[in-house]
């Protein structure tokens, strides 16, 4: 099994053989930031790229094709085009809030998405609280959206804020409840240990049907935190136009669009390593030979396959169903979901506790 | 009772005039009270028209098209106000709301005043504009300097002005409050990806519920009538394509129905097959694009394709024979212009095989979906009686159980000769409104079906004169568009140039009752109700 961990020393080893620790400490913080802006912005241009050519192929259209070969080089030319776009201020706006809001918002991203472990010894942020952290960092970026609304001085985006606020708020209660299920199964918080757990069979497997309950709130509800379809009311484009964003342009736009975008990979990155372990290998127990094979295939790749296969899947969702009302939306999660979850949770406390669990 | 003698009874001093159609003359004092013996004794409770015309020295007249639903009689009658200065007439927008726009629409272009009216503002036409375009005296020469085109904005005032006569016989002008300083009012269109248009709703909010809802028209007012009264008849067929864009065949064939109609020229076995066919592609087109835009409305995308890849197929079928895809110009006086593509037939059996499976696929998709049923049924409920009033003819009439179809009310075209359901729904709400129209194309498959094999030999076109002159007199026609009654009114004073030409809009009404069914639902409803009622915007504005 590749261990990142190799290479992390290494460059830990030489710093601090020409400089003192401190410094090298700090010059590797620079250089995880650095790289993790990059991977931050890669995944977003992967993510554009595939929602549009996911959605042609719903759609029974190709999606972008003239761009570079298959329409690769599309994304990028979108991103230069919104960076040379000019950011347009709007007269009685609230001027530092509506500057501010794009950057909360990406910072909260930014801050979720670190938590995510990538590979074995790949982690940037590793704590014993790592699930509570991961949930406290994505809902600063409600903060960011409703601040957008509030400032931009436009009635679609205050509503459009509005319904933001009350759904992910609501939301957040069922992503909550259906990651605790499994940290109950685990009794531990943190994602590398979580993952560590997952080598003799993932958490869908061994927790059977209150984590199976808990995956599927979990994506509903996390399709929910993300504001995609068919839980886009906050930017319900044949509403309210735009809704938050409606006044943004040039690249305030493009950083809540790129946000948009990584959140659902976040989410999708949580489900898969909460859920179907990570960067963890398909381990069957008994079948050695088996699981020494899957062991070659390094772990990014089981981690990022099985989170673009949830990522797949959620678009599926999004491409398929029409939208819901803001009132069906808080009578899905407080009449159903919280109910569902609550009884779920403490399905698994009682599969625990009997040990009915793999 | 004979009808003629009731209203005789009714009112001692009205007349009737033989010239065309024929209708009555009603004295504009005793209007209002015949108007509401017809809607409470007679049972005339579906007002299908309001023309306003020009009846030169007397005053300016307002023709009333009222028919009674339950036995499908019609009755004509026309009012003229007391003189050219004093033009004022009561109003029947209390008797049958469907006047409410029409009334409007008739002050905007005439400059009647209906007393007791609760909305007398300009219904299409800025607010500022100077005169009455459609009077006869309205110098059309000048009309750059007394209107020119305006370059501040119009501000949209919040309330209404209203014109009522005390015991006095004093005129005295009220205004009434649309929207209070302290609601919050949110513009929808007129650039809204939901108003199918360029139309402007201005909705009072409470949270997500509306409140109000106040319908502001003209935005893509062109003026259609006023042009048409000074084209020949044959030169008035090119601008009714550009109405109601879904329904360019259909309302050409009202047109050319109502012409022949004042002609006396009965058209060949031959046309009458191929128009009803053609209306019938229209309708599929239509409702093709209705529930495509419905779903897109409604945030479900992929469905949205689904319609506009197989509406394609409908048009390809239109381009063939007509040579055009949108605006078809197809329908002539006597006639269509040019014989239908040796590959029609073929190409429509083609479709209605691919049709009818794919129309599953439709409710595969959309229709069982939880969400979308969610959110259709039981929203945006539109009573029969509402219906009936406002004159929401068509899927929208349907839907609330109002069988309003013309092809069986008044049937033409060879709509007697084919055997075809008419779909009514009880319930009223959104989902009724989507259910009729699904079904409403496989029965339009049904018929286009019984018809294709049987299309008769024959002329194509009936040789007419160079110069088309229509007997004086009032004539209406009407056909059942795609959504909704299509009315075409000619008054004909002899010349080759209608004297007034007046088209019922088919989306009038349907904006009309927006408000009442509005009121008390969510901002999504208004979209989900918007897409339902299926208005199509240069209809309205025209």
């Amino acid at each position: 099994m590749f261990d990142f961990s190799i290479v992390t020393s290494w460059i830990h080893g030489v710093l601090t053989s020409v400089m003192p620790v401190g410094v090298a400490v700090f010059i590797e913080c620079i250089l995880v930031g650095v790289c993790l802006l990059l991977a931050y912005a890669i995944i977003a241009i992967i993510m554009i790229f595939m929602e549009r050519k996911v959605c042609a192929a719903f759609q029974c259209r190709l999606g972008p094709m003239r761009v570079g070969p298959q329409g690769t080089i599309q994304v990028f030319a979108d991103v230069i085009k919104m960076l040379i776009k000019e950011i347009i201020v709007i007269r009685h706006s609230d001027k530092f809030l509506y500057n501010l809001a794009p950057y909360v918002v990406i910072l909260a991203s930014i801050l979720a998405f670190a938590c995510l472990p990538v590979n074995k010894g790949m982690e940037i942020l590793d704590f014993n609280v790592g699930v509570f952290f991961l949930m406290a960092a994505s809902s600063i970026g409600i903060v960011g959206i409703l601040l957008a609304g509030w400032s931009s001085n436009n009635k679609y985006s205050l509503i459009g804020a509005m319904r933001s606020g009350a759904q992910m708020i609501s939301y957040e209660l069922s992503i909550g409840l259906s990651i605790l299920t499994i940290v109950v199964l685990t009794d531990t918080m943190q994602f590398s240990e979580i993952v560590a757990r997952q080598a003799d069979g993932w958490f869908i497997f061994k927790g059977h049907i209150p984590a199976i309950i808990a995956f599927v709130i979990y994506l509903i509800a996390g399709n929910a935190e993300v504001n995609r379809g068919p839980f886009d009311l906050p930017e319900a484009e044949s509403e309210l136009t735009a809704g938050y964003h409606t006044e943004y342009s040039g690249m305030h736009f493009g950083l809540f669009y790129v946000a948009e975008f990584v959140n659902l990979f976040i989410i999708a990155g949580v489900a898969a390593t909460i859920f179907l372990g990570g960067w963890m290998p398909l381990h069957i127990s008994g079948l050695d030979g088996f699981n020494a094979v899957m062991d070659y295939i390094p772990g990014f790749v089981w981690f990022f396959a099985k989170a673009f296969f949830v990522v797949w899947l959620l678009m599926w969702i999004k491409w398929t169903f029409p939208r819901l009302r803001i009132d069906q939306i808080l009578t899905l999660e407080w009449k159903y979901l919280v109910p569902i979850g609550l009884c779920n949770l403490l399905l698994m406390v009682i599969c625990v506790v009997f040990g009915w669990h793999f | 009772m004979d009808l003629a003698e009731k209203i005789k009874t009714l009112v001692p001093g009205a007349e009737y005039v033989e010239s065309g159609d024929g209708l009555w003359k009603i004295p504009s004092e005793k209007l209002h009270d015949f108007a509401k013996a017809l809607k409470d004794e007679l049972h005339f409770d579906f007002l299908r028209s309001l023309t306003g015309t020009d009846c030169g020295e007397e005053g300016f007249g307002v023709v009333y098209h009222v028919e009674a639903t339950d036995s499908g009689r019609q009755i004509v009658f026309k009012s003229v106000t007391p003189g050219r200065e004093k033009c004022e007439l009561p109003t029947v927008s209390d008797i049958w709301k469907a006047a409410e726009m029409n009334e409007r629409e008739v002050y905007d272009y005439f400059g009647v005043e209906f007393l007791n009216h609760p909305d007398m503002r300009r219904l299409y036409l800025r607010d500022d504009w100077e005169g009455y375009p459609l009077r006869k005296d309205y110098d059309m020469d000048k009309t750059r300097e007394i209107n020119p085109i305006r370059m501040n904005n119009e501000v949209a005032s919040d309330d209404s002005p209203s014109y009522e006569l005390d015991e006095r016989g004093n005129f005295i002008r009220k205004r009434h409050v649309i929207f209070d300083n302290d609601e919050y009012v949110i513009n929808i269109g007129p650039q809204h990806p939901a108003t199918h248009g360029v139309l402007r709703f201005r909705v009072s909010l409470e949270g997500e519920i509306i409140k109000k809802l106040d319908v502001h028209c003209g935005y893509i007012h062109r003026g259609i009538e006023k042009m048409c009264e000074s084209l020949t008849y044959p030169q008035t067929l090119a601008l009714t394509d550009r109405l109601d864009y879904l329904g360019a065949q259909q309302n050409r064939h009202a047109l050319c129905m109502c012409i022949e109609k004042g002609l006396g020229v009965e058209v060949s076995d031959r046309v009458k097959y191929i128009r009803t066919i053609m209306d019938e592609l229209q309708r599929i087109d239509s409702h093709l694009l209705f529930f495509s835009c419905l779903c897109m409305d409604m945030g479900a995308l992929t469905a949205f394709f689904y319609g506009f890849r197989d509406r394609e197929k409908v048009l390809d079928i239109f381009e063939e024979t007509c040579g055009g895809r949108l605006i078809m110009n197809y329908n002539t006086i006597g006639g269509v212009q040019a014989d239908i593509h040796p590959n029609f037939v073929r190409r429509v059996k083609d479709f209605i095989k691919y049709m009818r499976p794919t129309l599953r696929e439709y409710h595969e998709v959309f229709t069982g979906n939880v969400i979308a049923q969610t959110r259709l049924k039981g929203v945006g409920v539109l009573k029969r009686e509402d219906a009936i009033s406002f004159g929401t003819t068509g899927g929208t009439g349907r839907a609330s159980g109002w069988a309003c179809d013309v092809r069986k009310r008044h049937p033409y075209g060879v709509y007697d000769k084919v055997d075809f359901k008419e779909i009514v729904f009880g319930e009223g709400d959104c989902f009724a409104r989507y259910m009729v129209r699904m079904k409403e194309i496989e029965e339009s498959l049904n018929i286009i079906e019984q018809l294709i094999d049987n299309i008769p030999e024959g002329e194509y076109q009936l040789k007419m004169k160079p110069v088309i002159r229509i007997p004086e007199g009032t004539y209406y026609s009407a056909v059942e568009g795609s959504r909704g009654e299509f009315g075409v009114f000619i008054e004909s004073k002899g010349d080759k140039y209608p004297y007034r030409l007046k088209f019922r809009s088919t989306g009038l009404p349907l904006v009309s009752c927006m408000d009442t069914i509005c009121r008390g639902a969510k901002i999504a409803d208004l979209i989900a109700i918007g897409g339902t009622l299926d208005y199509v915007v240069p209809d309205i504005d025209r």
